[in-house]
């Protein structure tokens, strides 16, 4: 027991004095957070819209300006000049347009039937979607304001309610993420290094020439990652809950005993590379760039699972961040508790052993 | 107390490179033992093996009566250790770091230490001073604390004084000597052949093979060929003329002199000598007979 | 008179309150094999650094092969050669890739390169090991070609960071005739070393102590001065007083 303490405190000495290592270890996830809970975000909000009104009528003119007083579109410019669409789009200054005929009115009123052409940028499918949607959506208003004098029977009128998120914020989906994401780089580069690093300035070799056990050097080094990390979690949900407005809706505690199981996945999972690897450079070539990119695609935060082919979504199932982004997501933002997260917390922990069995099994105890 | 038999190391994908070829020695219980040969020569891994860090290839090796191999546990629970270059933790200060490998070693500084209390006390005003940012000679002291902290009956020292002043070096092995005292057995490795007289019995090594073993004393009487040590005003003018006389074997430097050896049955070589350097129009020619140096002896073992 | 290659004028290095440099004057002449010795952490290594263009002084001046230290660095370093133990060839090339190379740096041509590999090859007696990897060769011969091609260019001054640590006592002996060589051809020899006996090939040789040059002379004078047998004697009467050693 006095030997584990040894390297722990030794361990501590190394971490608190390596003072860009701790920058990286505090500053990272803070800077994560607000970057991606306030400048990137896909909401739609004051979107530039080109509208050509070839009618410049009663009913032109109210769907303009009801569109003009949504906050998810401000005009660029109401034109009718239809030789204006096309450069607009490829310059890039307009993503959707809206097109009304010239008898948009008179057709309304007359034919009962009227067209409309709403053209968006779908290169970017996602985006594409939501812009004509919303203006689908202020068109349908339109119309049922219309037709709230005519009796026509049999109509189905969808209400629609967006559970959890009402308003459709991004932070939501981005806090769990970036939680996710976070943690797992930051714990799986700081545990990297430190095994590599005794073995490439030679303070290894000294280390094995005595009576040390692999084992106690492995969860000494995890320990004082794990107490910062822990502090991190406390870091990125303050940010979350007070500066970026994503209230935490189930169990606090229940949060941080997740968190501490996957900080220890990862830092597990550094040890491993910390082990296999025998320079810093890779380790952390691997745990950087080898873990960014799986993480990303997989854990489900920016691109669906579901949508991916059956291999991969098999394969997903290894990366630990997929899981603790639906852990995560189902106690902030659904407010859940264990019996509903249980199967993903196990997978978790399954992770864990394996990654910690056969990091104690590749620890070599000779030099070559 | 430490022995090897035929030990052989190779290293390379198609174990092409003999580090190590089938070196065979033992070291008595409480005696200095070098290990004397240039960068390259093996003592490190030799070293390595011993402190069970590498398995030989073939061969083996015991250390305190225990199998390098089966037994690796107990020789590094054991013995003290202060490898090639620095290893201790630069950012923990020489208490810190001190601290530390008594606790791993399940002892205390205070428990053993009277062992290392003549070179600590050099240490001591710097305790809090973190370990990388000690002088050369400093650190090695510190190292040599490290590896003594839990009093171990052997100690393996692989190149304690590589790229260290003579100074220091002359001071460290002072210290080795005090240690002796104390009945610690030492194995050390050095490429400073001047060291090697400092040693109870060296083994000379180059290329992975072992050239002699012998008491340093036995080493120099051993040395085939009469040593004349002969000085003069140019080294290099003096070393060309002398490559040209018939009588001399070899002829190289040694800072002032140059150390020209002879047949053991040359006779009057001296006189032969100072006349063909006159005539050479080499001087101020100073000639005298001298006993051959471990340099002298390992420079004629390479040929 | 001759030549003087190397000038010194209360050269100094500061690193915050610590002097590591303390003013020393001293001057090489041309042609000299100059000995450049001082225990650990003395200051030689920083010394020979603001001599080799790679560090700036702090106060004082230094002329090398005729540029100043502050404002003509690039034209020293052309002019300069360096080789140290820890500095040498790249062991992943051949040796003529790397006589190519480093020709390549200091701007041969193809022609003069092709020239001086064959000359350096014979030289050395490496017509085997040519298109072999440096890796492959053992360290006394990476040595003698690290040497080798540092003087590529034709410098005027090489200067020589502990040259032949831990080489063995042949090997060692073969550079040192290098070095006469090449300083029989009018180069200048820079070289640090911790063999004593070594330091007493040189022509004159300057001890530093505690950033100070302490002693400047021949060998012979020295020893007289200090009434010692040997430059071991000398050295250890300087240095061990040393308050850097700490």
């Amino acid at each position: 027991m006095k030997q584990f303490l040894a390297f722990v405190k030794k361990e501590f000495y190394h971490v608190l004095r390596d003072k860009r290592t701790l920058l990286i270890l505090f500053g990272m996830p803070v800077a994560q957070i607000l970057i991606f809970g306030f400048a990137l975000t896909n909401e739609v909000k004051n979107e530039k819209i080109l509208i050509v009104d070839n009618a410049k009528d009663v009913s032109s003119q109210r769907i303009i300006s009801e569109i003009s007083a949504s906050k998810y579109f401000q005009i660029e410019n109401s034109v009718s000049d239809p030789s204006q669409i096309v450069p607009s789009f490829k310059k890039g200054i307009i993503r959707v347009a809206l097109i009304f005929p010239a008898d948009f009115h008179n057709d309304l009123m007359h034919l009962h039937k009227a067209q409309i052409q709403i053209i968006a940028d779908a290169s970017d499918p996602n985006v594409a979607t939501t812009l004509t949607n919303y203006i689908s959506a202020i068109i349908q208003d339109y119309q049922l304001n219309l037709n709230q004098s005519y009796k026509i029977p049999f109509r189905i009128i969808p209400e629609i309610r967006m559970l959890y998120n009402p308003e459709l914020k991004g932070a939501p989906n981005f806090v769990p993420g970036v939680m996710a994401l976070v943690l797992m780089l930051i714990c799986v580069l700081m545990t990297a290094i430190s095994i590599v690093k005794e073995k490439e300035t030679g303070t290894m070799e000294i280390l094995l020439v005595s009576p040390f056990k692999p084992v106690l050097v492995i969860l000494a080094k995890a320990v004082p990652y794990l107490l910062l990390s822990l502090i991190n979690v406390a870091t990125i949900l303050l940010l979350s809950v007070f500066v970026l407005q994503v209230p935490v809706r189930g169990s606090v505690l229940l949060l941080f005993a997740e968190s501490t199981l996957f900080i220890i996945t990862c830092l597990t999972l550094g040890i491993f590379i910390s082990i296999k690897t025998n320079t810093q450079q890779v380790a952390m070539l691997v745990s950087l760039m080898g873990m960014l990119l799986p993480t990303v695609l997989f854990s489900g935060f920016m691109f669906p699972i579901e949508n991916m082919p059956v291999a991969l979504q098999v394969f997903s199932n290894i990366i630990p961040s997929k899981w603790f982004y639906i852990i995560v997501k189902s106690i902030m933002i659904k407010g859940v508790g264990f019996s509903v997260i249980w199967k993903e917390t196990l997978a978790l922990v399954v992770i864990t052993l394996f990654l910690f069995f056969i990091s104690i099994k590749s620890f070599k105890i000779r030099m070559a | 107390m430490v022995t090897a038999n035929n030990l052989v190391k190779t290293y390379g994908k198609k174990n092409e490179i003999l580090a190590v070829d089938h070196v065979s020695f033992s070291v008595n219980e409480g005696e200095i033992f070098g290990l004397i040969g240039p960068d390259g020569a093996g003592k490190t891994s030799i070293f390595r093996m011993f402190t069970t860090l590498l398995l030989p290839d073939s061969g083996d090796a015991t250390v305190a009566g225990f199998n390098v191999i089966k037994n690796y546990k107990q020789i590094r629970n054991t013995v003290g250790y202060m490898p090639g270059r620095f290893s201790l933790y630069p950012d923990l200060s020489v208490e810190e770091n001190l601290n530390f490998f008594a606790t791993v070693f399940g002892t205390t500084i205070q428990q053993n230490y009277d062992l290392i209390k003549e070179i600590y006390v050099q240490l001591e005003p710097f305790k809090k001073r973190r370990a990388g940012k000690l002088s050369g000679g400093m650190k090695q002291k510190l190292a040599l604390c490290c590896a003594l902290i839990h009093k171990p009956t052997v100690l393996f020292l692989d190149e304690p004084t590589t790229g260290v002043d003579p100074v220091s070096r002359k001071e460290f092995w002072e210290m080795l000597k005090r240690l002796k005292a104390q009945g610690i057995t030492m194995l050390v490795s050095t490429p400073y052949m001047d060291e090697a007289g400092l040693c109870d019995r060296i083994a000379l090594i180059q290329n992975g093979k072992i050239l002699s073993i012998e008491t340093p004393a036995n080493i120099s009487a051993s040395y085939p060929d009469k040593l004349f040590a002969v000085k003069a005003n140019k080294m290099s003018t003096l070393l060309r003329a002398l490559s040209k006389f018939s009588e001399v074997i070899t002829s190289y430097a040694f800072g002032e002199y140059a150390h020209v050896a002879a047949k053991k049955d040359a006779s009057d070589f001296e006189n032969k000598l100072k006349k063909y350097l006159e005539e050479e129009e080499i001087e101020n020619v100073t000639i005298k007979q001298i006993t051959a140096s471990i340099e002298d002896c390992f420079i004629k073992l390479l040929k | 008179m001759p030549e003087v290659v190397i000038k010194t004028d209360k050269l100094t290095k500061r690193f915050g309150d610590f002097i590591a440099v303390n003013e020393i004057s001293f001057e090489v002449f041309r042609g000299e094999i100059f000995g450049f010795l001082g225990a650990n952490g003395a200051g030689k290594t920083t010394a020979m650094r603001m001599l080799i263009g790679l560090s700036k002084p702090t106060s004082g001046s230094a002329v090398v092969a005729g540029f100043d230290v502050y404002k003509e660095t690039e034209n020293i370093k052309k002019n300069i050669g360096y080789m140290s133990q820890k500095f040498s060839l790249y062991e992943d090339l051949t040796v003529l890739e790397n006589i190519s190379f480093y020709g390549g740096i200091y701007g041969l041509s193809d022609a003069e390169i092709k020239t001086k590999s064959d000359q350096l090859v014979t030289e050395l007696g490496l017509q085997n090991q040519a298109k072999k990897l440096v890796a492959s060769l053992p360290l006394g011969w990476k040595q003698k070609l690290s040497f080798s091609v540092a003087l590529l260019h034709e410098p005027k001054i090489i200067f020589l960071d502990e040259p032949t640590g831990g080489v063995d006592p042949l090997t060692r002996r073969q550079f040192w005739d290098l070095i006469y060589a090449a300083s029989d051809k009018g180069i200048t020899i820079f070289v640090t070393t911790h063999y004593m006996d070594e330091a007493e090939y040189c022509n004159r040789i300057s001890i530093m102590v505690d950033g100070k040059i302490e002693a400047l002379d021949s060998p012979q004078n020295l020893k007289k001065g200090f009434n010692a047998n040997s430059m071991d004697e000398v050295f250890y009467e300087l240095a061990r007083g040393a308050k850097r050693a700490e």
